[in-house]
């Protein structure tokens, strides 16, 4: 099955989706140097980010969370590529500037968690 | 979006890596946003300067903008986590002050002017009515789309870093005419007459309309530095990018059908919430940074004075140079309080060291409890002074 969303940075990923139900916030809802979410309460509290697709309606919290995308980037735990629902400013920026593939538009519903999922956000696409 | 043969080369890379980087952040927050076209933004002022905030990604990121990114238009910084030249006077310590240096190193080869100053309309940067600029800092945001009548998105530190290496920002937001129009009439009966009292206000209106954009109607007078304290309190408790002030304010706006009230009862309140701090051992004024006449006022409350509390007048270098000039940071540090210059409690990394922090600013009470976990007590200027001698 396709999806079709909108181009936020281009590129191509494939891996396994891990998918919140929750908005995420990267600074301090991430530990940026284990790429694990350590929110309380939240959706994903406990799991790791790194190399997954990672797939939530939307960002939140802080604008230095675009550097916190790129801080994971850096530490080799950032995800894969992003699939957003609707994308904002903090998440957009962050993964530009840390070249992540990321795509939003999608209708996320339709993404079951851990199934292998490939990205190519240059044409918005999400294939399970 | 529509964009031009000179924003379509920049996107190219043919002007380098960080245009191109740039460019593709400007052009999806335009996508994102629903943007037709860029404008050429004429001012900007960027926030996250204090390695507290940025951490080493946010530097390694600078630094990689900074390899062959150069600003195209008059550009400033906020508040760094210290004073660049005097830290140590502040207690910072030597590892901090090397990572925030670096920071600063990576901003100048950007070309961008090093002011540190969450107040840069006080000290050069001045857009005009009318004028499309790429600020972030909220307080400065709010302050030029309210005061000044510039036209300013809030901005957060990458897009205004793109802004200034392309002169460039999309259009959208605060830059379209009919998103600049008040939503909400706010009828203030209450005496609004002093810093902490306009700093309240901005917190009962921030609470009570969030980022709605409202039309102020009851204020007599306000100064220079009441509307700072405003702009700020209003940003940081509702989110706002701009406020209309009936009488006050440049800009027209039509008279908005939703009305809400603002009694002595609300800013009582307020103002009491500020208040938990039981014991003070911390005295800071300026936040937003202190203006020149703010610094003769403090200066003359305490000539010939000695404080027994550790006092922070945060103010921009600029504005410490003239009261140098004035006489005026003599009278205050003979007092034995410190100016600090670049840096300000909101941004510094003073969490632990203080317990209970005495304040004229609204901002301030919230970023110390917040970050810092400092409880807080807001007073006029004069009676901050008086607690810092008890």
């Amino acid at each position: 099955m396709k999806l079709k969303g909108r181009t936020i940075y281009a590129g191509k990923a494939e891996g396994e989706a891990l998918v919140s139900k929750d908005p995420l916030s990267f600074y301090g809802g991430v530990d940026l140097e284990k790429g694990i979410v350590v929110e309380k309460g939240h959706c994903l509290e406990g799991k790791s980010i790194a190399g997954k697709v990672l797939v939530f309606p939307n960002g939140k919290g802080s604008t230095v969370g675009s550097y916190a995308i790129y801080r994971l980037k850096k530490a080799g735990k950032a995800p894969a590529a992003i699939v957003n629902k609707e994308c904002e400013t903090i998440v957009a920026v962050g993964a530009i500037i840390s070249e992540i593939p990321c795509v939003d538009r999608i209708d996320i519903a339709k993404i079951k968690d851990c199934v292998k999922v490939k990205v190519d956000a240059g044409k918005g696409e999400v294939e399970i | 979006m529509n964009l031009t043969s000179e924003e379509k080369e920049m996107l190219s890379g043919k002007q380098g890596k960080a245009v191109k980087k740039s460019m593709e952040i400007l052009v999806a927050l335009g996508e994102i946003y629903g943007a037709k076209r860029m404008v050429e933004a004429k001012s900007v002022q960027i926030a996250g300067v204090s390695y507290h905030n940025l951490g080493d990604a946010g530097l390694e990121f600078l630094e990689e903008m900074g390899q062959d990114g150069k600003v195209k238009v008059l550009t400033t910084l906020n508040p760094a986590g210290m004073d660049l030249e005097e830290w140590q006077k502040l207690g910072i310590d030597s590892g901090f002050a090397e990572k925030q240096m670096k920071v600063i190193d990576a901003f100048s080869r950007m070309g961008v002017t090093i002011t540190c100053t969450c107040t840069p309309y006080l000290i050069g940067n001045l857009p005009r009515f009318g004028e499309h600029i790429a600020w972030s800092e909220s307080s400065a945001v709010c302050f030029a789309n309210s005061v000044i009548g510039a036209i300013t998105n809030r901005e957060g530190g990458p897009s205004s870093i793109a802004s200034a290496l392309t002169g460039k920002t999309p259009e959208y937001g605060m830059h379209l005419e009919k998103n600049r129009q008040a939503q909400v009439r706010v009828l203030v009966k209450a005496k609004i007459d002093s810093v902490p009292k306009f700093g309240a206000m901005g917190r009962v209106i921030g609470e009570k309309i969030g980022n709605k954009i409202p039309l102020i109607e009851g204020i007599q007078s306000a100064s220079l530095e009441e509307l700072k304290s405003l702009s700020a309190a209003i940003a940081t408790y509702g989110g706002t990018a701009m406020f209309h002030m009936k009488g006050i304010t440049p800009a027209k706006t039509a008279v908005p059908k939703k009305s809400i009230s603002i009694g002595e009862k609300d800013i009582a309140e307020a103002l009491g919430k500020f208040d938990c701090a039981e014991e003070i051992d911390f005295v800071g004024i300026g936040c937003p940074h202190a203006s020149i006449n703010e610094m003769q006022k403090i200066a003359e409350l305490l000539k010939g004075k000695k404080v027994k509390k550790e006092v922070w007048v945060c103010t921009a270098r600029q504005t410490k140079q003239l009261a140098d000039k004035m006489g005026y940071s003599k009278a205050i540090e003979d007092a034995g309080a410190k100016i600090a210059c670049d840096t300000c409690m909101a941004v510094a990394p003073i969490k632990g060291r203080f317990k209970g922090m005495i304040t004229d600013s609204a901002k301030a009470c919230y970023y110390a409890a917040g970050h810092n976990g400092i409880k807080t007590r807001i007073r006029t200027v004069e009676e901050c002074v008086e607690e810092a001698m008890k």
